[in-house]
């Protein structure tokens, strides 16, 4: 099976972002193959950014939804407004009791007791509404309740990013920036490190070998000690990197990762994509200017303007398509 | 002698053996707290052990006797635990809690509650630690719950409004609390070969709150050094990123706001039960902004630091201040008459002007320090920069 045939990672369908009045993006339909290289073009304020965003559940869209991997995850709430009443349900119910209680001749003890415990169960039910825990989302799901992801419960699903303007964890070493990315698949609670269980020490020792393999991946060797903000701005990038594949992603979203770059830099950035998807088996989603990158390595083509998709397709069809030579060059260039 | 000697070699190969390690190992060994939690403990140990002997050398043998410097100290311990919990809302996970008195005040009166004529229960002290930590961490949750989408500046507004209304609640609340009088009486802590603690001994209050310090200290520096404590550090650097890297940060803030606040409960119930008397009046805004000056003068973000400071500026301001006072006052100073101003040092109460006295060294710290007395190497790095660049670049120009 070709890489182009096989069934979508991700899946955009009818998008539409506005802010208030200017839409940033237009009912756009959009698909990642699995294994493939997919990149996202067009002229400056064409809504790539706001596209990802929408994408890494960031901001929800205004209409339409995201599928990844064949689930539906990002979308306008459905039925939201059906959640607070769940939330009173435990309380309410713990009441009616005490009132029946009450109505029973039970002691005033046990009545101040049992109002209490409603209270309580009033107060978890809200604080979990706002943990928002994977098995509460389900539990929302069932009831026919939808609530779109946010960006964390996104990346535990398999989607990594990085951003256009580098945001490392500046004060933070190269090493720690990657253990920050390992998060998600750690599984020692506060309890096993405050006890420091044997599981919690393994799986600390095991997380930093992982995190130094990660950094020797991406060919930031014996930098693990230095503070993120002191790294040179190539080495950033490459962190960046490495912190989004230690989030152990099956889709790699990448904004602008060659911007600022000299030729051969770009030229082993490039190599390295074609590594993370040929070694990794990753899906990669990259915005990106450098045309050279885009041609180079893409095995399909996205290409925005105003918000629109105006072309799709391999690298050649884009190239020899008008649509895209008028938006980048104007009109007379046809 | 040479069974002297071979115990020093001993003691000195230690280091050779650790960095042989293979890097990994050394590497976790640089990010467990095994050994902070043993340094911690003797640490501690230490500094209980030499605090009496150094009260007993002049010139601080004249200030005071030995028990009276002991009972400040085990005042001064209070604050310590509170600048270390709060240490964690602000130092680590980087929010603005103007409002922390409120989490003490609900350790104490939950003391109150569990321990006194007033309410007619005699929980023990050891167990009520527990359930007053636990109690303010379930307080730390509610009120931190409200405030998760508030950053920096209105997150402080909030968070100083909450200190406002916990007191003002027990001050209202008459029937539950006695209002402006309090509650009075506490039990005291009791032990088995020591019995009641009692108010003229100061030495049992002095270990106690060691223990109590010790531990609680250990106990931060694993979580800041587990999974939870590098999530509150990328809170605090970038909490988008941070979220675009797996973390929940509603879990993470909230955390930090429940466990900042348990430490905040243990020292609320330790000090009701040394005082035996919780009253509204004593959790005001001036104890949160206390607390909040010991941290940022101790050293953001490093535990010991922070704890350092805490106990340098609560001597500070109780036995310096106090001492100036009869330093003067026993002093033939010649009043100064400036036109209409008439200084008189000798009349001048220097406990009036702690205040400003904060004021001033906060000012002044924030432009000659701004990392604070003892600061994490982190800090330091991040507020000495450029300095450091420039020094690297004198270095690799000389090679």
């Amino acid at each position: 099976m070709s890489e182009l045939t096989a069934p979508p990672v991700l899946r955009a369908v009818g998008i539409t972002k506005a802010f208030g009045g200017l839409v940033a993006v237009k009912t756009v339909d959009f698909e990642v193959k699995t294994g493939s290289i997919t990149s996202l073009i067009g002229p400056n304020g064409a809504g790539k950014t706001t596209f990802f965003n929408v994408i890494a559940g960031l901001s929800d869209p205004t209409q339409g939804y995201i599928e990844f991997m064949g689930q539906k995850r990002v979308a306008r709430s459905e039925r939201a407004w059906l959640e607070p009443i769940l939330w009173i349900i435990p309380a309410a119910l713990a009441w009616v009791l005490t009132y029946m209680l009450g109505q029973a001749g039970a002691s005033l003890e046990i009545v101040q007791v049992m109002i209490l415990v409603g209270l309580a169960l009033l107060i978890g039910t809200l604080i979990t509404a706002v943990i928002r825990p994977s098995w509460y989302g389900r539990l929302l799901e069932r009831l026919g309740i939808f609530k779109s992801a946010r960006p964390n419960d996104m990346v535990n699903a398999g989607i990594g990013r990085t951003f256009q303007n580098i945001r490392l964890f500046a004060n933070m070493t190269a090493l720690e920036n990657v253990l920050v990315g390992m998060h998600g698949q750690l599984k020692a609670s506060p309890l096993d490190a405050i006890l420091r269980t044997r599981k919690q020490r393994r799986e600390e020792i095991a997380s930093i070998q992982e995190a130094q393999r990660l950094l020797k991946y991406v060919g930031l060797l014996r930098r693990d000690d230095e503070l993120a903000r002191n790294l040179p701005y190539g080495d950033q990038r490459r962190l960046e990197i490495a912190r989004a594949l230690a989030t152990k992603p099956k889709l790699l979203l990448l904004d602008e990762p060659t911007a600022g770059m000299n030729p051969s830099e770009t030229a082993e950035m490039m190599g390295l994509f074609g590594r993370i998807r040929t070694e990794l088996g990753l899906s990669l989603l990259l915005i990106e200017h450098d045309m050279r990158v885009v041609m180079g390595i893409s095995d399909s083509v996205t290409v925005l303007d105003h918000g629109e998709k105006i072309s799709e397709g391999t690298p050649e069809q884009v190239r020899a398509d008008t649509r895209v030579i008028e938006a980048y060059l104007g009109k007379g260039a046809v | 002698m040479s069974g002297l000697r071979r115990l020093l070699k001993q003691l000195l190969a230690v280091p050779v053996v650790q960095t042989r390690l293979s890097p990994v190992v050394a590497q976790a060994r640089g990010l467990s707290s095994r050994h902070q939690s043993f340094s911690v403990v003797v640490g501690m140990a230490v500094v209980t052990a030499i605090l009496p002997f150094i009260v007993l050398i002049w010139p601080l043998s004249g200030f005071e006797s030995q028990p009276d410097f002991i009972d400040g100290f085990a005042n001064a311990g209070v604050w310590v635990l509170l600048a270390v919990g709060l240490n964690v809302v602000v130092g680590l996970a980087g929010l603005l809690d103007l409002g922390y008195a409120a989490f003490f005040a609900i350790g104490a009166y939950a003391y109150a509650f569990g321990a006194s004529p007033f309410s007619h229960l005699a929980i023990p002290f050891w167990p009520m630690l527990l359930v007053g930590a636990v109690v303010a961490a379930t307080f730390g949750l509610l009120l931190g719950a409200p405030t998760l989408r508030l950053r920096g500046d209105y997150l402080a507004i909030v968070t100083l409004g909450f200190g406002e209304i916990v007191p003002v609640v027990f001050l209202n609340s008459d029937t539950y609390t006695n209002g402006t009088n309090g509650i009075t009486a506490l039990y005291q802590p009791w032990l088995p070969v020591i019995g009641d603690f009692g108010f003229s001994n100061p030495w049992p209050y002095y270990i106690t709150v060691a223990a109590i310090i010790a531990v609680a200290m250990m106990l931060l520096y694993r979580l800041q050094d587990s999974r939870l404590g590098r999530a509150w550090m990328a809170v605090r650097e970038d909490e988008l990123a941070a979220a675009s890297m797996g973390i929940n940060t509603v879990t993470t803030k909230l955390l930090a706001f429940a466990i900042g606040a348990s430490t905040a409960g243990l020292a609320g119930v330790y000090l009701s039960s040394k005082l035996a008397i919780v009253s509204p009046g004593q959790f005001g805004f001036t104890v949160s902004f206390t607390v909040l000056a010991m941290v940022v003068l101790g050293g953001m973000g490093n535990i010991w630091g922070v704890a350092a400071g805490a106990f340098v500026i609560y001597e500070i301001q109780s036995q310096g201040l106090k001492q100036l006072n009869t330093f003067f006052a026993s002093g033939s100073f010649p009043a100064l008459h400036i036109g209409f101003l008439n200084i008189d040092l000798s009349t001048i109460n220097f406990l009036d002007y702690q205040y400003l006295l904060y004021g001033l060294a906060l000012v002044g710290m924030m432009l000659l320090r701004p990392e604070g007395l003892f600061p994490s190497r982190r800090r330091r790095a991040e507020l000495h920069d450029a300095d450091d660049a420039d020094a690297t670049n004198d270095v690799l120009v000389q090679a």
